[in-house]
């Protein structure tokens, strides 16, 4: 008997495989975009398999990029002007700036929802750092002092959703939804209050690009990887040491136990209520780095609603990589890719490209279905612990 | 790891390995449901009151004046009609600022509806958006094409395409919750944002469904002249009261009756309190799922039919991504106790509240900064409404209190959620 991992990883590489057959056709036609396509679906199973299923799931996902190669490079042999649009390095480093901002909320979600608070709130959450990140930036005069106030900002938020869910048992739906229109509501008013119609000033502090000395004047990989922006390396760092932090930890031990089963860990001594607060306050200072990158770190300037739903793709991020920080980063990295093709894509096919915004949202569909190998949440998350 | 650590990192991983075979509790949703329906009248009131308050409070901090604010959001949304004492000019403004405010609060009766019967089925339909962009992508197509046909069953066949679009979207998280289990809040979540890429992509520039005669602008056709829902108070040409607010009001009416008064509903509520023993009384609660889902987009997809027949006509990407009356839904089942009356009430409160602080309101000194109260005060709200569900939770716990405050005996105490794993 196969696995559904397994049968899921076949998949990818049926239809990355596929991807690649018919990645020939663009060179006549100048349409890359079905390979394209299912070269990206082909990908994303992959990923998802990679976990439990881990040759086959890379197998998936080199056949995938390979095939997505071959699609756009016999696309670009059709027509050279296109070499410039999607030269691939750029591609690469859009990815990567798609897909930081995300990666922090996902970040903070793991750490909430693995602790057993749904957070329904990061999109807020992101939203007040962005704002306040702008804000700080501005009154200190410097981006660190911006990265902290957001950071204090998303805290505070979700201080607010922990009281609500955890001492107050209210519905941790409700309370996320709530948190969502409040920060709507405040980052609103005090920008239009503190700025008015003239926006935020655009001589703000921002969070610097670092480059890798060695690596930055290697002619595709410099370009690629070689310069990215502080929080983006950040975020990446962030990965194993939140890994190691839940899985080879005291600590992250606990914060897993009270999340699955709070009153067996109540039994043996750990108290429910800290962790869980503590997890949900780092869990809004993360989701707010990463709105704070979208404003001090990339554009360098507020609008309202910002954030523009990537609370949203973070939590489908974090049930795509099944509540695991190295899922998360790669469903980040797929949903970035995905972010950044849209952008890039119009050259090949204007209306098609909008499509691709919404694969991040049905492949999460897809994974919480379970028809390909559920993605099994945290036992207790969701559920208000009352100690007995 | 010290000695008097008595949680050794063994004990936690065989915790964690453990499988939930199968454990049952009655959902969040049937409990928050229980305990709103016990708050009656006087709550709810509270609750906004105390949202205003706190607005209010902030806008004093901010440095402006609370009471002339207030003041003139209320006279933005045009209540001040329903005053005797108000006439001449002033009185012709308020009318048609309480048509705009009418028109705001029909599809938020229809949204809080649908949010409303999914919590009365132990659901939690964060999907509103999705499914009332499926009805208005869906009544704006029906509606700008057929222009053959007869107003009446134009009309009609619009408006039932778009709820039983609204209903086929909703009924796929029902559908994916009664067969694999999939939590319907994330699943309506995806559904949502899935339904808003594919009406841009329908409505943009070169896309399937943009206007042909507007090649340069991202939008939908026109709804034909048949199509258009009549209008009852102010002007037809200029955005006057069109009548889906009594569709609106009907459905209100539909919702009680099929609520208490079928089979549908007794079952949709046996489920919501308690999926188990609605199970063992032999109802399947995987259908139920599905049929409860549907029902509930099905309002949320009327409401999208009836804003783009009534009062919008065509519909833009833009209107697609910025719109939020789906979202507000939650906001108005919540306050509204999730029956049909106060949700009527509740989506009139959010509909003046959205009048009152729009643009439009030539009374507000800064516009732009009050349009921004109107999320906060939302987010209050549903902050609040959470928190009278705490005050129940915290009375029940005094009043059982002397009952707690006895010696705790460990073991019973830890026992129970093991016992009724191993039992499951």
């Amino acid at each position: 008997m196969k696995t559904t991992q397994q049968r899921l990883g076949w998949a990818g590489v049926a239809l990355g495989v596929l991807a690649g057959f018919i990645s020939v056709t663009p060179a006549i036609t100048h349409v890359a975009l079905p390979s394209l396509i299912l070269a990206a679906i082909g990908i994303g199973l992959g990923v998802y398999a990679v976990a439990d299923e881990r040759r086959l799931g890379i197998a998936a996902i080199v056949i995938g990029v390979s095939a997505i190669i071959g699609a756009i490079a016999a696309a670009k042999s059709g027509e050279a002007n296109l070499r410039n649009v999607f030269t691939w390095s750029a591609l690469i480093a859009a990815t990567l700036r798609y897909a930081t901002p995300l990666l922090f909320a996902a970040l903070g979600g793991i750490i909430s929802e693995r602790s057993g608070v749904i957070n329904i709130g990061l999109e807020g959450m992101m939203l007040m750092g962005a704002f306040f990140g702008v804000l700080g930036a501005d009154i200190t005069g410097s981006w660190v002092g911006g990265l902290f106030i957001a950071m204090l900002a998303g805290g505070t938020l979700a201080f607010v959703h922990a009281a609500f869910s955890i001492h107050l048992r209210a519905d941790q739906i409700v309370s996320g939804t709530a948190v969502n229109f409040l920060a709507l509501g405040i980052t609103g008013y005090v920008f239009i209050d503190h700025y008015g119609t003239n926006g935020t000033p655009n001589d703000i502090s921002r969070v610097p690009d670092i480059s890798i000395p060695g690596v930055r004047h290697i002619n595709f990989v410099g370009d690629a990887i070689g310069h990215a922006n502080l929080l983006t390396w950040i975020g990446l760092l962030l990965v194993p040491i939140i890994t190691v932090f839940l899985f080879r930890t005291r600590g992250g031990l606990r914060l897993r136990a009270v999340g699955e089963k709070p009153h067996a860990a109540d039994t043996v001594g750990v108290s429910v209520f800290p962790i869980r607060y503590a997890a949900v306050v780092v869990s809004g200072m993360l989701a707010a780095l990463g709105g704070a990158y979208l404003s001090v770190g990339f554009v360098g300037s507020f609008s309202q609603n910002m954030t523009e739903g990537r609370g949203f793709i973070a939590l489908a991020a974090v049930i795509f990589g099944k509540w695991r920080p190295l899922g998360a980063l790669m469903a980040v990295l797929l949903f970035g890719f995905s972010s950044a093709l849209a952008q890039r894509l119009p050259t090949f096919s204007e209306t098609t490209a909008t499509l691709f915004q919404a694969l991040p949202y049905v492949l999460t569909l897809v994974a919480v279905a379970g028809v390909i190998g559920r993605s099994r949440s945290p036992g207790s998350v969701g559920i208000p612990f009352v100690k007995e | 790891m010290t000695e008097t650590e008595p949680f050794t990192e063994a004990d936690a991983e065989a915790m964690l390995v453990e499988e939930d075979a199968g454990e049952v509790r009655p959902t969040p949703v049937a409990r928050l449901t229980a305990y709103m329906r016990g708050g009656g009248v006087l709550v709810p009131i509270l609750t906004v009151i105390i949202a205003f308050l706190i607005a209010g409070l902030v806008v004093l901090i901010t440095g402006h004046n609370p009471l002339t604010t207030y003041k003139s959001i209320f006279e933005g949304t045009g209540l001040n009609w329903l005053f005797p004492w108000v006439s001449g000019t002033e009185r012709a403004t308020a009318a048609s600022n309480l048509q705009q405010t009418l028109i705001a609060t029909t599809p938020l009766i229809l949204t809080g509806l649908a949010v409303a019967y999914a919590f009365r089925g132990g659901l939690f339909n964060i999907g509103g958006q999705g499914q009332y962009i499926v009805g208005s992508v869906i009544g704006v197509w029906v509606g700008s094409s057929f222009a053959s046909m007869p107003a009446v069953p134009h009309i009609v066949f619009a408006i039932v395409a778009a709820s039983l679009a609204g209903a086929a979207w909703a009924g796929i998280a029902g559908l994916l919750k009664a067969t694999t289990g999939a939590n319907e809040v994330i699943s309506t979540i995806m559904l949502n944002w899935i339904a808003i890429w594919i009406g841009v992509y329908l409505f943009q520039l070169g896309g399937p469904l943009q206007d042909p005669t507007n090649p340069s602008i991202p939008t939908s056709s026109t709804v034909t002249s048949t199509a258009k829902l009549p209008v009852f108070w102010g002007p037809p040409d200029l955005q006057g009261l069109h009548i889906g607010l009594f569709i609106a009001l009907a459905m209100a009416v539909v919702f009680w009756v099929v609520l208490n008064r079928s089979t549908t509903g007794y079952e949709t509520r046996a489920v919501g309190y308690n999926p188990d023993a609605a199970q063992s009384s032999g109802m399947s609660v995987g259908r139920n799922y599905v049929r409860v889902m549907a029902i509930s987009g099905m309002f949320a997809g009327m409401a999208g039919a009836i804003d783009v027949l009534g009062y919008e006509f065509h519909l833009a990407t833009n209107d697609i991504q910025l719109s939020n009356i789906g979202f507000l839904g939650i906001a108005v089942a919540l306050l509204g106790r999730s029956t049909a009356v106060g949700t009527v009430f509740a989506a009139l409160l959010f509909g003046g509240l959205a009048t009152g602080t729009s643009d439009r309101n030539a009374n507000l000194a800064d516009p732009t900064l009050t349009t921004t109260l109107t999320f906060l005060i939302q987010g209050l709200v549903i902050l609040l409404v959470s928190t009278d569900v705490i005050a129940l939770a915290i009375l029940r716990g005094r009043r059982r209190k002397p009952k707690t405050t006895a010696p705790r005996a460990p073991e019973p105490a830890a026992t129970p959620p093991e016992v009724e794993e191993k039992a499951a």
